[in-house]
């Protein structure tokens, strides 16, 4: 097959894998050999072959999330051996090859973990608390039409280039299921230094900065200890500055703050 | 029926804007009286349901995924068309209106690519006001790059993640219409019929994906915003749950379908590389701005390399056979998706294909790195060569990318006119789901500047002209045709649980997927056209025998939701392979052997095939009806297509 490696052995995996029926059910690790999986395979697939011989034993095949399978709709959301979205860095789960597993592994999945993030059912997680932070103030508001022209709005390459590397977050929720205190920090972070370092989003940053905060509050998630586990475990990078950065944006907020 | 286009009078240049001044419209205080329910929240969507709840409306926004974040569109890599012509190379509006007709091989309505083309200017600065981080120039100003098809550089892009930062951004205002109150977004929510009440669309059915639960939304309009068909092939470059459904039910329904067989193959994906293969990756076509496509001068060559004798490094410049460069010296690398797809199958076919399998070419940035240097490349396509180098093992910066063509896109879809809507009353289709603009093939960098212009710029105006002629009066859920398109689904999901046959969903799934890439993939024939047919209905008769569906609908069940795609699936691929068989000539994407140049190039027959062709459901098992909307070109000649 092109692309495969003719040397690479199929291998045997022992699966532990998370089985909760909804929201109201207590969940339980439940253990599925598989054998005869192929390096060249993504993790998803080796799960794609163990649903299908569930199915075929009539057994129910474990949900999990998932959609582009290209590492950017953020949808895919496994914790695997103890890390989100696995052992390599800067992948997520559906990126993730069986090649960086050897033959014979016990491979642990659960779902992401985190108050905010109630199961819904066995890998599948509820993480509309993402959406409402960024209902509370992730946007610059225009309206469709009567704006200026694109070119009227120049911006230095490097702020432009920072502001897109903040703004690649794919919002998937691996920096709150790695955090032990599952905070929402660089998530949230991401959007607000996006759209502070622009000039169009220089105008409502202060507001937007504390509705987002207030709103990640609400929702549930933990405090930051600047440990950074986040970061280490983003799967595209997002930056700790980025924290940095809204640190400092809430900060002057509430030092100048019209909302006393 | 007759298909009336309702294409406005006057030159071409004046039609969007006098139509404009002619459409009917909604006093400010009166949009609130009307209720409009968008499926879908790609780019198409979003850009709708953000720009209708800012203009009042009460809007109702579904889509299956989590968040409306993660709609297919945010995939899309390379980039974003529009005729601003701050290259100063020579763009206009009629030349990207010329070069998506001519691109599209004549197969599109002048007046909506038109519209199309003057609209593309106000999507960038709609966007760049949102806040979209598009790729910028030292001086702080735009910077473009060129694509398929065309002779300037008119793209827009943001990396290679131009999807991501545009849907974003449609997002986000979006998200300040559900803040404010004015849309109302239901995710894991999946439309599973449309309901008619007195032969206009007024509202759909939907099925809860945590709960299972059936229920009903009323409306004054519906917006299909779907997305394509393109996971008919079962492999794809499309996401996992991309699907047809919608489109299909509301086919079922009266909606006519129209151009369905013509699908793009796209020429550079991550070839195949195994039996369990779930989805087929893209590289995006910028990379053909810097990459040269090749494959070995013999087959004698090509057949030790896939051996294994010799590697790739091994073959010299002068048994390097640079074959777009070759043959379309105008174009080279830069030729349309179509031609550069069938040229690559016609390697292969040769036997100088390679890779283990025989079934790629070479896309290789060796020159580009010694004129430009890593780091160049990497910053304009670092996340692409990231992306291949975790699926293939492979670094391409060392070795050239393996490519072959892989289902991409669908130009066919929901029948629309000018204004977007459907043949029923009240029913529109936006973006990739309806058919409008990019006639039998569609130029790279076009689809996302479609679903903006649909959103952003056309359905905002048309819709209200509707809606003007339309009551306040709302239609209660629990009128009898509610009721009764929700007794059909549940009737259907019943159906599917209690087969418990033998095969899974994908199975099937994938059976049908290889009968539509061997028969009405990149080149058809009659012979094969009839056999697929057979295949299909059989394959379909065994699913509603034989399919295997676990669980129960009360719950979220993955399987049952397949069930329902793949069903629509089976449906479709028939239309699609009867569309194919009734166009006897070829055009874009669309190849009949039967018909082509003595240098393999498509052969149209504008004289008998310059329409769209319609069609009409009739049953599942009867023949579908034909509609001929004719096409005119009053303002672009007929030529054969050259990019020599
Ligand atoms: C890998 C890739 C790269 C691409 N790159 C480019 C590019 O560089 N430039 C370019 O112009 N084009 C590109 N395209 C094409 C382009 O991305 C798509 O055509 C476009 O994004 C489609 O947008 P859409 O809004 O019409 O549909 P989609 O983005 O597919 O959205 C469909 C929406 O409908 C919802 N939906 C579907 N069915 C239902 C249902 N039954 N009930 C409820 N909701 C439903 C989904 O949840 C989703 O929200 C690319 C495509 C692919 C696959
Ligand atoms: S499935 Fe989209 S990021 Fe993994």
């Amino acid at each position: 097959m092109a692309g495969s490696n003719p040397n690479a052995k199929p291998m045997d995996l022992t699966l532990k894998i998370w089985r909760q029926k909804d929201k109201n059910s207590a969940g339980q690790l439940v253990t599925y050999p598989l054998n005869g999986i192929s390096p060249d395979m993504s993790f998803l697939e080796m799960l794609d072959v163990l649903n299908e011989e569930l199915l075929v034993k009539g057994e129910e095949p474990v949900a999990f999330d998932h959609d582009c399978r290209e590492g950017i709709c953020g949808m895919c959301s496994l914790f695997i051996n103890g890390r989100a979205h696995g052992p390599e860095r800067g992948t997520t789960t559906c990126q993730l090859h069986m090649r960086h597993f050897n033959h014979g592994d016990t491979i642990t999945i659960e779902p992401w973990r985190a108050a905010a993030f109630p199961v819904h059912k066995d890998l599948i997680v509820d993480r509309s608390a993402f959406d409402r932070i960024q209902q509370a103030g992730g946007y610059v508001s225009v309206n469709t039409g009567g704006v200026p022209d694109a070119n009227e709005i120049a911006i230095p390459k490097t702020i432009a280039d920072k502001a897109f590397d903040a703004a690649t977050c794919i919002g998937c929720g691996a920096c709150v299921a790695a955090c032990k205190n599952a905070s929402a920090m660089l998530f949230v972070s991401a959007k607000v230094s996006q759209l502070a370092m622009l000039p169009q989003g220089k105008v409502e940053r202060k507001t937007r900065v504390e509705n987002m905060v207030a709103q990640m509050d609400v929702e549930g998630f933990g405090a930051c200890s600047n440990i950074g586990a986040c970061a280490a475990e983003c799967p595209v990078g997002i930056s700790l500055d980025n924290i940095a950065m809204m640190n400092r944006e809430y900060l002057g907020a509430k030092a100048s703050s019209e909302n006393v | 029926m007759i298909l009336d286009s309702k294409i406005p009078e006057g030159s071409l240049a004046e039609k969007w804007d006098k139509h404009k001044f002619n459409v009917k419209l909604v006093n400010p205080a009166n949009k609130r009286k009307y209720d409009i329910i968008v499926v879908g929240t790609g780019l198409a969507g979003a850009s709708a349901a953000a720009t209708l709840g800012e203009l009042g409306y009460n809007v109702k926004a579904f889509c299956f995924q989590d968040s409306p974040r993660r709609a297919h569109s945010i995939a899309a890599q390379g980039g974003i068309n529009a005729a601003k012509n701050y290259q100063n190379d020579g763009d206009s509006i009629f030349r990207l209106f010329y070069d998506t007709i001519k691109g599209g091989d004549y197969r599109a309505r002048e007046a909506n690519v038109y519209r199309l083309a003057q609209v593309s200017v106000d999507i960038i600065d709609q966007c760049v006001a949102q806040g979209v981080p598009f790729a910028r120039e030292y001086g702080g100003l735009l910077a473009n790059r060129s694509f398929g098809g065309a002779q300037v550089s008119r793209t827009f892009y943001a990396r290679g993640q131009t999807g991501q930062q545009l849907l974003l951004g449609a997002y986000s205002a979006l998200n300040r219409q559900i803040a404010y109150g004015k849309v109302k977004m239901f995710p894991r929510t999946e439309m599973l019929d449309l309901v008619m009440v007195d032969g206009k669309a007024r509202g759909i059915v939907v099925r809860n994906l945590i709960t299972g639960k059936v229920e009903s939304h009323s409306a004054h309009a519906v917006v299909l915003a779907t997305g394509g068909y393109g996971n008919v092939f079962f492999l794809s470059t499309n996401a996992m749950g991309s699907n047809a459904t919608a489109a299909w039910r509301a086919h079922k329904k009266g909606a006519l379908f129209a151009n369905p067989c013509f699908t793009q193959i796209h020429p550079t994906c991550i070839p195949v590389s195994g039996e369990y293969q779930s989805k087929l990756t893209l590289m995006s076509e910028s990379l053909r701005n810097d990459g040269r496509v090749w494959v070995p001068k013999t087959v004698e060559i090509a057949q030790r390399l896939r051996k294994g004798e010799i590697t790739v490094n091994d073959i010299k410049e002068e048994d390097r056979d640079y074959y777009l460069e070759r043959k379309y010296p105008a174009f080279g690398n830069l030729v349309p998706r179509d031609v550069a797809s069938r040229n690559a199958k016609l390697m292969c076919d040769e036997g100088r294909g390679v890779g283990a399998s025989g079934l790629a070419v070479y896309l290789d940035f060796a020159d580009a790195i010694k004129r430009e240097g890593q780091p160049a490349i990497a910053a304009k396509y670092g996340n692409l060569f990231e992306m291949y180098a975790k699926i293939t093992d492979e670094n391409p910066y060392e070795k050239p990318m393996r490519i072959y063509p892989a289902v991409h896109y669908t130009m066919g879809g929901l029948w629309v006119d000018y204004n977007l809507m459907t043949n029923i009353p009240g029913l529109y289709a936006t973006g990739e789901c309806n058919f409008s603009d990019h006639g039998a093939n569609r130029l790279g960098a076009s689809a996302l500047m479609q679903g903006l212009a649909d959103g952003y710029f056309v359905i905002p105006y048309t819709i209200g002209d509707y809606l003007a002629q339309t009551p306040y009066d709302k239609v209660s859920v629990d009128h009898p045709a509610f009721k009764e398109a929700e007794q059909n689904v549940k009737a259907t999901t019943d159906r599917l649980l209690s087969i418990k046959g033998n095969r899974t969903v994908d199975d099937f799934h994938k059976a049908l997927g290889l009968i539509m890439w061997d028969y009405c993939g990149m080149a058809r024939n009659a012979e094969g056209l009839q056999f697929a047919k057979q295949e299909i209905r059989k394959l379909r008769d065994e699913f509603w025998q034989n399919v295997k569906v676990t669980g129960v609908n009360e719950e979220l069940n993955q399987t049952l939701e397949k069930a329902h795609r793949v069903a629509d699936f089976l449906e479709l691929g028939e239309l699609m392979v009867d569309d194919a068989l009734h166009r006897n000539e070829s055009c874009g994407g669309h190849f009949r052997e039967e018909y082509q140049t003595p240098e393999n190039e498509a052969l149209r027959d504008d004289e008998n095939f310059a329409y769209v062709a319609a069609w009409e459901y009739t049953n599942n098992d009867g023949n579908p009806i034909l509609h001929k909307e004719e096409l005119k070109f009053e303002n672009v000649k007929l030529t054969q297509r050259s990019y020599k």
